[in-house]
């Protein structure tokens, strides 16, 4: 069965991703946000469920997800601002959070309210391959619900195999040592890695997050990869000028 | 069969620890975990953390039995003196064993993340002593509660940085050195302070604090003839002194093993750090334990008026030790723990720090018998909690 993720990469290159925190800037913003960036022809989102720790987060969505905390978001909430997203949207969406949230909501019960919403992957930074391969993996499958494992500078071949092998969608490159939200810009180092992972032939399309600002970040990560995920520097202009910079941003990315 | 409450394989303790890291952190972690044991069984690698252990921390502690506070419990009371440690603690049993392992792991940058101080003041210490650049993550509210140990740090060389994010204390500290460890993952090592965090550091820090029940199986060899005592009493805040005292004692089932949190303003309250009495099973910093955190799973900050305990999770042997009820979980107040403080000052001639206080106030409420011998592990010494004190007692 295709579905839509599988479908997009099936028919476009150059997927572009944005990331947002859900409940931030403001509490209701969740649906305006996911209706604008698919009416400026956005790909795929990753909708973030906040976190009070967020260890693989730069300072932009540290700030964005105790924001969004204190203004009421959580993982109950955000099944119930999604309940009917599916009547409005149809590109695929991704939850992108921690592990803790999930655990405390019930993993099983986190799959049947993705699937039930129309949720198609989760990425979850701290849950680790051989964790979810034993006690986890069985129930993301028996719900559908597309797990996507992250690859950085520092991953072996044999564990770039092991972690394409369980995830399914995409896999999500990490530009840079670095937490999210660097803004250093990519050089040779960076370019000689995407091509050696676009040379390893994954059988998953290939997404890179971590440090994609702009226009030139983006063409730079898309050059070897299947597409590219924004988050900070999305929420940087969203906090800087609200929901109406969507169309100037995103634009701005991709002309 | 002998029970094992040891980290097996995996990294489990029962069903708490592992490691829950992102992917970013997985060659670090990896590394430690493939060559920790093997670093640690070198003979020239036991030799030099001996030699080091007793010329420059100055041991072993001595095991002290403390006549008036016995008389007053009514029970023999010894006391290993972990506050005579270089530095005031026991922290530094453990900054001594990473830096030796940082250096076998040919790293040439050091970081730490510390609350009230005395892990960072640990780690710049032994920084200093081996030549290394040190970087010690501090709660920008600790920075201001604890600015004598902010300046011990500075003067032996180190680089304080002020954690801005969250509630600015030490579980924000903690989260900066992740943050800065998957930043800089080649060069860099992450001494953490405690028995907290993914595995190997649990284990591996209850390894290097282990010489603690080593020394005391030894010491009461000498004094009572038996190689073990009857209980043994440690504050726990993460639980890295306690981890230490119990270690060798664990599968020793006639050992009665007793954990003292801090109950702050009373665990009925919302300023407690009762973890134990309040957590709940969850992920903190990299490993399965319990923790204090909302329904929905954010982690929440916790109380105590000593600044060494007020961590929302505990490490996962302890939470192994409490779900298994081999160990004695038991609480005390703020104001139980000031007065424990006041009243071994006055008994003893010791000023303990105010963390230690707590394993000293329940000494009356553990039912012992006059024969029983008890070793509380003195875990530091109060003069960082001076001021504290001052305050309190009006002094």
């Amino acid at each position: 069965m295709s579905t839509r993720i599988e479908q997009l990469f099936q028919n476009k290159k150059d997927i572009l991703s944005i990331y947002f925190t859900a409940g931030y800037p403001a509490h209701s913003d969740t649906l305006p946000i996911l209706t604008s960036l698919q009416a400026q022809g956005v790909d795929m989102v990753e909708i973030g469920l906040p976190f009070s720790d967020p260890l693989a987060d730069g300072p932009v969505i540290q700030q964005s997800s105790t924001q969004a905390l204190a203004l009421g978001m959580t993982t109950e909430v955000l099944f119930e601002q999604l309940k009917d997203v599916r009547s409005k949207i149809d590109i695929p969406l991704v939850i992108m959070g921690y592990f803790n949230p999930v655990l405390q909501f019930g993993v099983a019960e986190f799959c049947k309210k993705c699937a039930e919403t129309g949720i198609d992957a989760v990425i979850l930074p701290d849950l680790p391959l051989t964790v979810y391969e034993r006690e986890y993996k069985a129930i993301f499958e028996s719900y559908g619900i597309h797990l996507i494992f992250l690859i950085t500078p520092q991953t072996s071949d044999e564990r770039i195999r092991a972690l394409d092998q369980a995830s399914k969608g995409f896999i999500y490159l990490v530009s840079t040592a670095s937490v999210t939200g660097s803004g250093a810009g990519f050089g040779q180092a960076q370019a000689d890695y995407f091509k050696r992972i676009s040379d390893m032939k994954l059988q998953n399309p290939i997404v890179v997050g971590f440090g994609i600002k702009d226009r030139e970040t983006f063409a730079q990560a898309t050059a070897h990869a299947d597409g590219a995920i924004i988050g900070s520097a999305f929420i940087n202009a969203l906090s800087d000028q609200g929901l109406e910079v969507i169309p100037e941003f995103v634009q701005g990315i991709r002309g | 069969m002998k029970k094992s409450y040891q980290v097996d394989e995996w990294g489990y303790y029962g069903t708490f620890g592992g490691a829950y890291i992102p992917e970013m952190l997985y060659p670090n972690t990896e590394e430690l975990r493939t060559q920790y044991l093997s670093i640690m069984a070198e003979p020239d690698f036991q030799q030099q953390f001996d030699q080091l252990l007793k010329d420059y921390v100055g041991r072993p502690t001595p095991l002290y039995f403390a006549q008036r506070l016995s008389a007053q419990v009514g029970c023999k009371i010894y006391l290993k003196r972990e506050d005579l440690c270089h530095t005031g603690a026991h922290k530094i049993n453990n900054t001594i064993g990473q830096i030796l392992m940082a250096k076998r792991l040919g790293k040439s940058r050091i970081i730490a993340e510390t609350g009230a101080g005395q892990h960072g003041v640990a780690t710049a210490t032994v920084c200093a002593l081996m030549g290394l650049e040190c970087i010690v993550y501090m709660g920008e509210v600790d920075i201001k509660r604890q600015a004598p140990n902010v300046a011990r740090m500075k003067m032996l060389g180190a680089q304080v940085r002020p954690a801005t994010s969250g509630s600015k204390t030490l579980k924000d500290a903690t989260n900066e050195a992740i943050r800065d460890w998957i930043n800089n993952p080649v060069n860099t090592h992450y001494i953490i302070g405690s028995v907290v965090g993914p595995h190997p550091y649990p284990d591996m820090v209850a390894r290097f604090q282990s010489v603690i029940a080593q020394e005391t199986m030894d010491q009461l060899m000498e004094v009572e003839g038996r190689d073990y005592p009857d209980a043994v009493v440690a504050c726990v805040g993460g639980g890295s002194n306690a981890a230490g005292a119990y270690y060798h004692f664990l599968d020793r089932e006639e050992v009665r093993i007793i954990a003292v949190e801090a109950a702050g303003k009373g665990i009925h309250t919302d300023e407690s750090a009762a973890t134990s009495v309040l957590g709940r099973e969850g992920i903190i910093h990299g490993s399965k334990t319990l923790l204090m955190q909302s329904p929905d799973g954010q982690i929440t900050e916790p109380y105590s008026i000593s600044a060494g305990l007020d961590y929302p999770g505990i490490g996962p042997m302890h939470a192994h030790l409490f779900r298994s009820k081999r160990g004695e979980f038991i609480s005390a107040t703020d104001e139980q723990a000031m007065q424990a403080g006041l009243m071994l000052s006055q008994l003893e001639g010791i000023i303990p720090a105010i963390e230690t206080s707590h394993a000293l106030a329940v000494l009356d409420q553990l039912n012992f018998k006059s024969t029983d011998v008890v070793v509380v592990n003195l875990s530091g010494r109060g003069d960082k909690d001076l001021n504290t004190y001052i305050d309190y007692f009006k002094l």
